[in-house]
């Protein structure tokens, strides 16, 4: 699999050819917000992230899961049914890498070594991802101290890098190798174009100058960190809304529930969040994590703790910075680790 | 790819008012399709979520042994929506089961043991399973002496009658059944679980104990589990915490790094030392 180069020129030819084998989505400005759309005439290069984290490609924030009838009079009434649609195949360009590895990490949470999502995974499946090297990092990004960085390869099928006149595409997969295939404008790029690549890498991991430690944390037992004081300093501030879980990449939390209407009906799953006390309340009424301590600590031992104990070792955060960007009493993920890992 | 999300369709075979406060309510479901059944195998201590199209699944306890086939039993407290819908259904009427979910007694370890039950108001139902299956010839021998405590406020409030009355007829068992204050229908054993447990004294030497309760009757039998000599180690017992996955990926059920769902939903004591008291 050879590296390849596009003139920028080309971009909106190069969409176009790949538009016939998939529904392809780029990132574009609406208003203030940047998001992934599709049938884009301009693909929007110049951007730091989106608002919201593209999670919603593979875990949608509310999806029929199954439908029946509840007429009393249908033969196959009150039996929950399948419904049936293929997902399309689809690619996302532009992607982040921070973004890229949460699905990685979200993989091992769909599965685990008994059941796997099968919602998930056949979108998961069914979809090619071309990431876009990060250049221009936020002050809030905290990738390299997550075990990603602004050029990750991690989740990935093919991995984008804006050049100034071209964009070098590094294919990573065999799904990418075959979406680059199938695209036109592409030439093979030579040594010093991907010697070039490799340079504006580095340059773009030296831009990054937050960094974190967690190293500590894995020494220190569950009931350690968790009877730590400083979440009560935390939970002062925080106000429970939930914002962090709703941009998180990583935040996979959902609800399951019955919607009917006349005599159908569907089984839907939205997200959820760890922030609500309804989250965890029994029909009895006791509630096991009744406190805002419990809910805002919850989250962040889910993230730093409890993921890297039981699904591979990798720490549940890319360190993407959207809850730090977006928290409306500037709770910073970063102070919190510090004080976990302290 | 298989949908774990997906229940298997069952009908209603029975409904059963279990207490004198009709709060609690047994269901006999059977399995539309026969395969359904096969594929259903499970082991006492797990649970299954119980499916209501138009209302949600709620996670409860299978209180039926494998050893009785042909149709499982759930016994469901009317306590939220789904088990008040539940509650109003009729015998015939269709809903769905989705499991086993969970990991169970670990029946397996506890060969050649002495076995010590200790169950306190609705908390008795897969311990109900348990019995039942350690009681099956096939079973039986495996197994040292059994202790059975078991009580509730009232008689009107004791599930299973015919079962426990069943075992106290037997001599492979030695049930205590109780109730918290006198009451004129009644000339069994009167006391809280844990002072008849205290006073039934059972061995702890080569023996375990399976302890399910409400958090009031938890938090004064242990003390007692422990006076009578039992490590943490060989004191088991299953949690319970707001579910909707039951398959370890939704993100509720959480105690510490544990999903209740599907790593419980029963642990040791010595399992629970280490771990939050969210539950």
């Amino acid at each position: 699999m050879a590296d390849m180069i596009l003139k920028k020129s080309a971009l909106a030819d190069f969409i176009k050819s790949l538009s016939g084998s998939y529904k392809v989505f780029t990132p574009s400005r609406e208003g203030q917000e940047v998001k992934f759309a599709s049938n884009q005439g301009k693909v929007l290069l110049d951007f730091q992230n989106t608002l919201l984290s593209p999670k919603d490609f593979f875990f949608p924030q509310s999806e029929r899961m199954f439908e029946y009838s509840t007429d009393p009079a249908a033969a196959d009434a009150f039996i929950l049914k399948d419904i049936a649609t293929e997902p399309e195949p689809r690619l996302v360009f532009g992607i982040r890498p921070c973004d890229a590895r949460a699905f990685v990490i979200l993989d091992r949470i769909f599965k685990n070594d008994q059941y796997t999502d099968s919602y998930w995974f056949a979108r998961r499946e069914a979809t090619t991802l071309i990431g876009l090297g990060c250049q221009n990092p936020c002050p809030t990004c905290f990738c390299l101290s997550v075990g990603g960085g602004p050029f990750s390869e991690e989740g990935l099928d093919v991995l984008a890098c804006d050049l100034g006149e071209t964009l070098l595409f590094k294919p990573l997969t065999e799904k990418g190798q075959q979406a680059l295939d199938k695209a036109e404008g592409l030439a093979e790029a030579d040594d010093k174009t991907s010697q070039e690549a490799a340079r504006i890498k580095e340059q773009a991991e030296a831009a990054i100058s937050s960094r974190i430690s967690t190293d500590k944390i894995d020494e220190k037992t569950v009931m350690e960190l968790y009877e730590a004081p400083h979440w009560e300093v935390v939970q002062e501030r925080c106000l429970n809304c939930g914002v962090c879980t709703f941009v998180c990449p990583t935040c996979h939390c959902f609800d399951i529930q019955d919607e009917v209407a006349g005599k159908v009906g569907d089984r839907i799953r939205n997200w959820d969040t760890c922030m609500s006390w309804l989250f965890t309340q029994h029909g009895s009424g006791h509630n096991p994590r009744a406190d805002k301590t419990s809910r805002v600590r919850q989250r962040f031992m889910h993230k730093f703790k409890y993921i890297p104990m039981k699904r591979g070792g990798d720490i549940g955060c890319v360190g993407c910075g959207r809850c730090i960007m977006l928290c409306p009493v500037n709770i910073d993920v970063r102070d919190v680790v510090r004080d976990m890992n302290a | 790819m298989s949908n774990p999300y997906k229940p298997y369709p069952v009908r209603i075979d029975k409904v059963i008012v279990e207490t004198e406060d009709k709060n609690l309510r047994s269901f006999r479901l059977v399995f539309l399709n026969p395969e359904d059944d096969k594929a259903f195998d499970y082991t006492p201590g797990q649970f299954a979520e119980l499916s209501l199209a138009g209302y949600g699944e709620i996670p409860i306890g299978i209180a039926s042994s494998p050893t009785e086939k042909g149709h499982l039993l759930f016994t469901v407290n009317k306590v939220g929506a789904v088990s008040s819908a539940l509650h109003n259904m009729k015998e015939g009427d269709i809903m769905g089961v989705r499991g086993p979910l969970g990991n169970s007694y670990p029946l397996k370890d506890m060969e050649g043991r002495d076995i010590v039950i200790v169950a306190g108001g609705f908390a008795v139902t897969t311990l109900r399973s348990t019995i039942t299956w350690m009681l099956d010839p096939a079973n039986r021998d495996k197994y040292g002496k059994i202790t059975f405590v078991y009580g509730a406020r009232t008689p009107g409030m004791l599930l299973y009658k015919d079962e426990w009355r069943a075992w106290q007829k037997r001599d492979d068992i030695d049930p205590y059944i109780t109730i918290d204050r006198e009451h004129p229908d009644w000339d069994g054993l009167v006391g809280l679980v844990p002072a008849v447990l205290e006073e039934a004294n059972p061995g702890s030497e080569n023996a375990v104990a399976l302890v399910c309760g409400p958090p009031i009757m938890i938090k004064f039998t242990q003390p007692v589990v422990e006076k009578l000599g039992f490590a943490d180690e060989d004191v088991i017992m299953s949690l319970e915490n707001r579910m909707k996955c039951g398959i370890g990926i939704c993100g509720r059920c959480n105690v510490g790094p544990e999903y209740v769902c599907k790593d419980g939903p029963v642990f040791t004591k010595a399992q629970l030392n280490e771990l939050p008291r969210e539950y």
